[in-house]
């Protein structure tokens, strides 16, 4: 079966657009909430949405997620939850769902057995942020197996490593936007011109671009060096101050970024 | 070994994208300086007239005649500039921060000793520095934190999680994560990501290299078994590193067993914990089915971590090293024993040692002989030891 993924930025290619990656953590408030929110960001235009599975100890995140993991983490958020949930949202959406979540997590559920669920739930994609390209064999051949791919990620700082990370991507390529945790930014000091330029020479696949993009105007900029963008810290602070109640504002923020995409 | 940076199956280097290049440097650079013999004599001038190597090996005669088994040998890394073993770690790391061009030095502390190590050798270097430390680590040993400003270092104090060692490890890495290109990363253990389990091992090991040089003088002969502490198990592994190949030798470490092993508020990753990925290494951890890092406790700042070195962790399981499990009681017993018998008090983390000592060395016969390495000094512990007995000390 083709990955919905590949599907998702075929469409997009023939339309002239570009994607919309959007990411919530799952279980924030709650898993009713977290459904309701991925199906409001799928209506109002996201493409693919990231499901951030909780982790005690998320090292590559700032006080947004790391605040949203903990939250989930309190309400008894489990991974075996979370299939459930996609599960469930699999009847009712077949839009490309990625679970975005630390190593740990997978090896410790079992790592065959974890992907085996994602093939059954039909979970597309995995990213692993504190999983380097050179440790891929940890997950990589049951992933394969699974027909889940394993999103690599880029930094401006892979620097020489760029070229053969880009080379092996599926799906595609997570392109950090500068160094340091996730979370807003209110600007950039990354050379973004010679990065994307190396990344495009290399690359197979798509390239999203992620990690500080707060707002529609930013999506926009970003969105002209590579193939889309992800917003995850932005959707996750309105969640943070609208609870059970956030799906409408959501949508409507998801709205508003998809606009400046289009435009 | 097979694989670089692998013991066993555990080891590895797993960081975010961000920070792996740096780790590749430093890799490297470690990979070039290592054998460099100007490298080499900077350090062992550094040992010698600063840290004051050769810390002693001493007979504490007392203290075997009480226990009436082993032979018993001290050896004295709580003699060491700054109090404890850390300071052999962090000269070695500083030096090689300055070679690769880096600024700013940036280190996690559980207890503070390996803080107060990092900010002394920055004051000597010239090199900025801060420090995380868990908000509820910073209130059980205000003394270093204080120590640590004196030194000229930032102490940064980190709420998230539990406020332990773990947290400041994580708040470390999202630093480093976000200041790669200036800041160099001294992390106080043998764990993370590789080279440095391996790199903080290799600047530990002198401790078990002089064990050997000096018990040959005194005895003639190895000593039968070395105790150390664990919490992620530097001391530890310089004290075993030089034995691993002496298979008379046995090699004990203490682990923090808290209120004790079943009351789910202890460190005891040997005998609780179960195999994982986490800060960088796959190693064994304290963790639940989902994967998710166990909240720790012991009355040691320093021991109270969620997992260990992968080496311990390929020690245990090839059956070379032995781990046992000692108690805040059993520990703070130890503190009190070794300070009446040998007029010695050892740091809260080392009296895991002692206690295991206690216990083990009754069982050896006389002409047997045994080393704890003594990784730290106790007078950071005072306060919160009187507090354990229940008596206020309060200065006022």
């Amino acid at each position: 079966m083709k990955n919905r993924i590949d599907s998702c930025f075929e469409e997009l290619k023939a339309q002239g657009r570009k994607a919309l990656v959007t990411f919530v953590t799952a279980g924030d408030p709650d898993m009713e909430t977290t459904g309701k929110l991925v199906l409001s960001m799928f209506e109002n235009g996201a493409d693919i949405i990231e499901l951030g599975v909780p982790f005690s100890d998320p090292i590559a995140e700032g006080p947004t997620i790391q605040k949203a993991s903990l939250r989930s983490l309190k309400n008894g958020t489990t991974l075996d939850m979370i299939f459930r949930l996609v599960k469930d949202l699999r009847t009712k959406t077949d839009k490309p769902l990625i679970l975005m979540m630390y190593l740990n997590t997978i090896f410790k559920y079992g790592t065959e057995k974890f992907f085996g669920l994602c093939k059954e739930c039909q979970i597309d994609g995995v990213i692993v942020p504190d999983m380097p390209f050179e440790e891929r064999d940890e997950i990589l051949e049951y992933a394969e197996k699974a027909g889940v791919y394993n999103i690599n990620l880029v930094a401006p700082t892979s620097k020489g490593r760029i070229k053969s990370i880009a080379a092996e991507s599926k799906g595609f390529l997570y392109c950090v936007s500068s160094t340091g945790v996730t979370g807003t930014r209110s600007s950039f000091t990354t050379d973004f011109d010679s990065f994307f330029e190396e990344v495009g020479n290399n690359v197979k696949c798509p390239a999203c671009v992620g990690f500080g993009i707060s707002g529609p105007k930013q999506a926009a900029e970003m969105s002209r060096y590579c193939q889309g963008v992800i917003v995850g810290s932005a959707v996750v602070d309105i969640v943070a101050g609208n609870g059970r109640d956030s799906a409408q504002k959501v949508g409507e923020f998801v709205r508003s970024l998809r606009e400046a995409l289009d435009k | 070994m097979g694989k670089i940076g692998r013991y066993g199956e555990y080891g590895g280097q797993y960081v975010p994208e961000t920070v792996m290049n740096a780790v590749k440097e430093l890799e490297e650079a470690y990979a070039k300086y290592k054998d460099d013999p100007q490298f080499k004599k900077e350090l062992a001038d550094l040992y010698r007239d600063y840290a004051g190597r050769p810390s002693m090996l001493y007979y504490a005669e007392k203290m075997t005649k009480d226990l009436g088994g082993a032979k018993i040998y001290i050896k004295r890394e709580d003699l060491n500039h700054t109090g404890s073993h850390k300071i052999n770690n962090v000269l070695g790391q500083i030096l090689l921060a300055k070679r690769m061009g880096k600024k700013r030095i940036i280190a996690e502390t559980g207890a503070g000793q390996h803080g107060v190590a990092t900010a002394t050798v920055c004051a000597l270097m010239g090199l900025e520095c801060e420090v995380y430390m868990g908000a509820e680590d910073m209130k059980r040993q205000s003394l270093n934190v204080y120590r640590m400003n004196l030194l000229g270092s930032k102490v940064t104090g980190v709420s998230s999680g539990t406020s332990t060692l773990k947290d400041a490890i994580n708040e470390a890495m999202r630093d480093w994560c976000s200041n790669i290109d200036t800041t160099y990363y001294c992390i106080g253990s043998v764990m993370g990501p590789h080279p440095y389990p391996q790199m903080v091992r290799d600047f530990q090991k002198i401790i078990g290299e002089e064990i050997k040089r000096q018990l040959a003088e005194k005895e003639g002969r190895l000593p039968d078994a070395v105790v150390a502490c664990v919490g992620g198990g530097s001391n530890a592994m310089g004290a075993f590193y030089d034995f691993i190949n002496d298979s008379s030798v046995r090699l004990i470490g203490a682990e923090a067993a808290g209120r004790g092993i079943d009351t789910g508020k202890h460190a005891a990753t040997m005998a609780k914990g179960s195999v994982g990925i986490f800060h960088g290494m796959k190693s064994v951890f304290l963790q639940n089915d989902y994967g998710q890092i166990d909240e720790v406790y012991s009355i040691s700042a320093g021991l109270d971590y969620p997992g260990v070195g992968p080496e311990h962790a390929n020690l245990r399981d090839t059956g070379r090293g032995e781990y046992l499990s000692i108690t805040d009681e059993e520990a703070v017993c130890a503190f009190e024993y070794l300070s009446k018998t040998e007029g010695i008090i050892p740091a809260i983390e080392s009296a895991h040692a002692v206690a295991a000592a206690l216990k083990i060395a009754p069982q050896m016969s006389k002409d047997q002989i045994m080393v704890i390495n003594l990784s730290g000094r106790g007078d950071k512990d005072v306060y919160s030891i009187a507090r354990y007995r229940g008596v206020d000390i309060n200065e006022e």
